[in-house]
């Protein structure tokens, strides 16, 4: 077996790093799944709004992807995944969770259900050693698609009108978690009204030798819908503001725990709604039943926090100040105009009318402030505007 | 006769540290030591001008953070350097990059194996779930499970509580971690061979055991437990080498009044009336206290240190079969310059890693036959650094001293004793191997110091040359090391107790056997323990 040459290059540049690297004016970097991403390009304030005003492009190419096919690929994704894979019909995209054993969720994803026989299933955190571990007895081929395959999420009110004009025709009727393929290039470029905003957004998938006609493509088609980069800390904002969650932060992998009890299951992530029983087997039901009869040990939830100071790393204490949970993620929303913070809730916390509190420390001139700020549950995402689902998608 | 309150037979870094703590807590302590230098196998010593050799031990992890505060070791001049990952070449010309970075790992594994690059993420937390159920122990007495003393009661139900922390698979994990090979516990994990010959080097160096040998994978376990500022599994450079180790805590020792002889052969140890009382130099100069402490490692303590009339009979049978083989060699080199590995740029940071040259398990596996059949292994397993690309006290600019532990050398060779030809001819067959890696590595070497298991045990005092002063294995590990009912550092004398690797938790330049020692002798002295204790990590 001939092995690939070494690169010593420490971290990779993504396909669209010539681009990438043009615009990013603050030199601001960070490391994600091994390649050069940005925090920001410009300033966040402009690239969040880019997302919820006009359109926002980010680079999402280190997402983890694999590609399954086989005449088991259907029949091994629903014994692994907690929803019911077989409802994703060939041109959908489902959003899910995959678990241990013991019920704990290694990551959440999306599985694009290419064709008859064909996946993608598309992630934060790798998980080639666990499908494979699952895949005794099912005839399917796993391959890594991640380095191949540029994607970028293009997001926001414009985007719909700014990929019409990019000449994707017929782009405004591609449903909510639809996929649609368009000629680009001489190549094919894939299409998913999906994304991590919360809003009108799509994801857009090429070969990597195609990313930069793409990208170049892409934002001739937007300049006069003021299409603009964004890095993670704008991206960051948006999906706290639409109330999804992210491996790493909202909770830890399951394989990656050491400690044990820390990892957490679909029902402690407000993800219940996933999770389908009547399917028949799949990777950690029993646990999952056992879990749904004799209770969880946390609550996720969306708090609504008073004030404007950011709640991360807060302790949620109860009215005697006893600690409850604790924030796991928190960011102001401009656009919701509202302070929000996910947050793990030890049970029986979290519910509706919970008397909770949220500390919180700020500095102001080597002033320290702690704030016991009240705390509501959100039922919903404070942000999640009809457009969102809008179907033909309007240019707005 | 001056009589001291304790003397410490041994001027190891377990012996200095138990002098340092009994010192410190105001004892009237002597420290004598065999050489006529210090620090046992934590030594740096320039044997070729201008280089100094970390002539037994090379790199320091597992020396307890909680004694290096403690003693105040930084202030005494120890200061350690981490490093990162390793490397494995290959006889194609290429090598495999364990990187310390962990995308550049991923990616390098998955040049291999996505699978197996993934599947580190899972080894890892595993391995860091057994290492916290160990770090625990490390600065702790084992208790005795025979015992129904209440310390050894509470002890015994924390340790059952640590189980219950893992989760109800953590105790059936655990009993398998601690009996199974590092091959067998590798091939849970991994298909590429080249990833697990390279992982599977802590688990058999110092260790006269294969890669398929049940308990080796607690070996793997011993090398990761340790941490360099609180990063578990992280090891470093000492500044000057690990006579640094030896040279702190002697001088933390002295700061509290203690003092050291070297050239001070201790024979015997003088026992009255069934109380150890002092000691015998071999020149017959007698030293006499009312606590003796053996740095040495339990059969040089009991079977040449002690009349066997003075000892219980069953110490005597359990020293007899305590498992003590030599397994390793070393060789120190000095270079004249920094050698090249074709396979990678000389800019590569793995430069500054442990490097190897075996490939497979298999092959692994095979050099351990050769240590069965009582010959070095013909294709041996090396543990190779440079610290001088770190370290600038161990050599001129530009100069550099390499260090190269070696395994299997056997400490009696199948057709009669070790002599200097042979040697010579051990050093040659690891230096003809790392040639076949480094082409110009040869006509850079100026001077090599060659040590196998038998100028170990001559030199240093480790019987057979093992370096952790007893096999770590589950038989002679926790309560049952040294021996069942002497893991309490108490011996069998009154008066008399143990401080080296052969007590829990065992060998590595970690100290703890040393602290450890030192607060059960406090206890019997009635004196306030000054002992650090217990475990701070979440």
């Amino acid at each position: 077996m001939s092995l690939r040459p070494h690169d010593e290059r420490m971290v990779m540049p993504t396909p669209f790093a010539p681009r990438v690297a043009a615009l990013c004016q603050t030199n601001d970097w960070y490391t994600w799944a091994g390649y050069t991403t940005p925090n920001t390009f410009e300033e966040v304030g402009l690239e969040y709004f880019a997302m919820r005003n006009s359109t926002g492009v980010f680079d999402l190419s280190p997402m983890t992807k694999y590609r399954i096919t086989g005449p088991d690929a259907e029949a091994f994704l629903n014994r692994v995944m907690v929803r019911d894979v077989r409802k994703i019909k060939p041109g959908r995209v489902g959003y899910t969770v995959w678990c241990t054993d013991e019920g704990m969720v290694h990551d959440d994803g999306t599985i694009f259900h290419l064709a008859q026989d064909d996946y993608r299933l598309c992630a934060q955190e790798r998980c080639m050693d666990w499908l494979h571990w699952s895949a005794l007895g099912f005839d399917v081929e796993i391959v890594d698609e991640t380095a191949g395959i540029a994607a970028l999420a293009v997001q926001g009110p414009t985007s719909c009108a700014t990929l019409r004009n990019m000449g994707l025709s017929g782009i405004e009727n591609l449903k909510p978690f639809g996929v649609a393929t368009f000629p680009f290039n001489g190549a094919e470029l894939l299409v998913s009204r999906t994304g991590y905003t919360g809003d009108l957004g799509y994801e857009l998938w090429i070969d990597a030798q195609q990313a930069l006609p793409l990208w170049d493509a892409l934002f001739a088609a937007g300049r006069e819908r003021l299409i603009r980069p964004v890095g993670s800390e704008a991206l960051g904002i948006a999906r706290i503001e639409a109330g999804f969650i992210m491996a790493g932060e909202d909770f830890v992998p399951a394989e990656q725990v050491v400690r044990h009890g820390r990892a957490r299951s679909p029902f402690e992530l407000g993800l219940e709604w996933l999770v389908d029983f009547d399917k028949g087997p799949f990777t950690g039901r029993n646990a999952l039943l056992k879990e749904k009869r004799e209770g969880s040990r946390y609550r996720f939830v969306i708090l609504d926090i008073e004030g404007n100071k950011p709640a991360n790393h807060s302790f949620i204490l109860d009215k005697h100040g006893r600690t409850i949970g604790h924030v796991t993620s928190a960011a102001w929303c401009p656009t919701a105009k509202s302070n929000i913070a996910l947050a793990s809730m030890n049970m029986p916390w979290g519910r509706d009318d919970d008397e909770m509190y949220a500390e919180i420390y700020y500095n102001r001139e080597l002033h320290w402030t702690r704030l016991l700020s009240r705390c509501r549950v959100r039922r919903d995402p404070v942000f999640n505007p009809p457009r969102r689902r809008a179907t033909p998608a309007q240019d707005l | 006769m001056k009589k001291y309150d304790a003397i410490v037979i041994g001027a190891g870094h377990n012996g200095l540290c138990n002098a340092a703590y009994l010192a410190k807590a105001g004892l009237d302590v002597l420290v004598l030591e065999r050489n006529p230098y210090i620090g046992g196998a934590t030594v740096s010593r320039e044997l070729h001008p201008g280089w100094k050799y970390s002539n037994c031990s090379y790199v320091c992890s597992l020396l307890r953070p909680e004694i290096t505060r403690d003693l105040e070791l930084p202030r005494h001049g120890l200061q350690v350097i981490p490093y990162e990952g390793g490397v494995t070449f290959t006889r194609d010309g290429d090598y495999f990059g364990n990187y310390g970075d962990h995308e550049r790992q991923y990616r390098e594994m998955a040049r291999h194996s996505v699978r197996d690059a993934n599947a580190y993420d899972r080894f890892s937390a595993n391995v860091m779930r057994q290492t916290r159920l160990i770090r625990k122990y490390l600065m702790t007495t084992p208790p005795d499970p025979t015992s129904f003393k209440p310390r050894d009661i509470k002890g015994l139900l924390e340790l059952a509580e640590s189980f219950t922390d893992m989760g109800d698979e953590g105790l059936l994990d655990t009993l398998r971690f601690w009996t199974m090979s590092i091959g067998d516990y590798l091939d849970e994990y991994f298909e590429t061979d080249l990833i697990k010959a390279h992982m599977a080097g802590s688990g058999i160096i110092g260790t006269a055991l294969g890669v398929y040998s049940p308990g080796t994978a607690y070996v793997l376990l011993h090398h990761y437990m340790g941490d360099v500022d609180g990063s578990v599994g992280a090891w470093g450079f000492a500044r000057g080498g690990m006579g640094a180790v030896a040279d702190a805590l002697a001088s933390s020792l002295k700061s509290f009044g203690g003092e050291i002889v070297c050239d001070a052969d201790v024979h015997r140890v003088i026992v009255r009336g069934g109380r150890a009382v002092g000691v015998a130099l071999a020149d017959g100069t007698e030293y006499h206290a009312g606590t003796v402490v053996s740095n040495l490692d339990p059969k040089r303590t009991f079977l040449e240190c002690f009349d066997a009339s003075d000892l219980p009979a069953e110490v005597v049978h359990r020293a007899k079969n305590f498992k003590i083989r030599g397994s390793s060699g070393k060789l120190n080199i000095a270079l004249d310059g920094l050698p090249t590995f074709p396979a990678m740029p000389k800019s590569s940071t793995l430069m500054v890693s442990d490097m190897h040259a075996s490939e497979s398990l298999f092959e692994l596996e095979r050099a351990y036959d050769d240590w069965k059949a009582g010959t070095w292994s013909e294709d041996p397993y090396f543990d190779m650094l440079i610290p001088t690309q770190v370290d600038p006290t161990m050599a001129a600019p530009g100069k550099h001293m390499m260090t190269v532990f070696v395994q299997y050398c056997p400490p009696t060779l199948a057709d009669g004793p070790w002599t200097p030809e042979k040697c010579d001819a051990f050093g040659k067959t690891v230096l003809d191997k790392i040639s076949r890696y480094s082409p110009d590595f040869k006509d850079l070497v100026l001077d090599v110091e060659v040590r196998t298991p038998h100028e170990i045990d001559n030199e240093v005092g480790l019987t057979e040359g093992n370096i952790f002063q007893g096999e770590l294995t589950f038989d002679q590990l926790l309560f049952n090391r040294p021996f069942p009912g002497y893991a309490q550092y108490r011996g069998p004398v009154q008066g008399m107790y143990m401080c080296g690797s052969g007590t829990h938790p065992g060998g590595g330049v970690m100290a703890a056997p040393g602290a450890n020692a030192a607060r059960e002798i406090l206890m019997d002295l009635k004196k306030p323990n000054v002992v650090p204790e217990g475990y701070l990590d979440d």
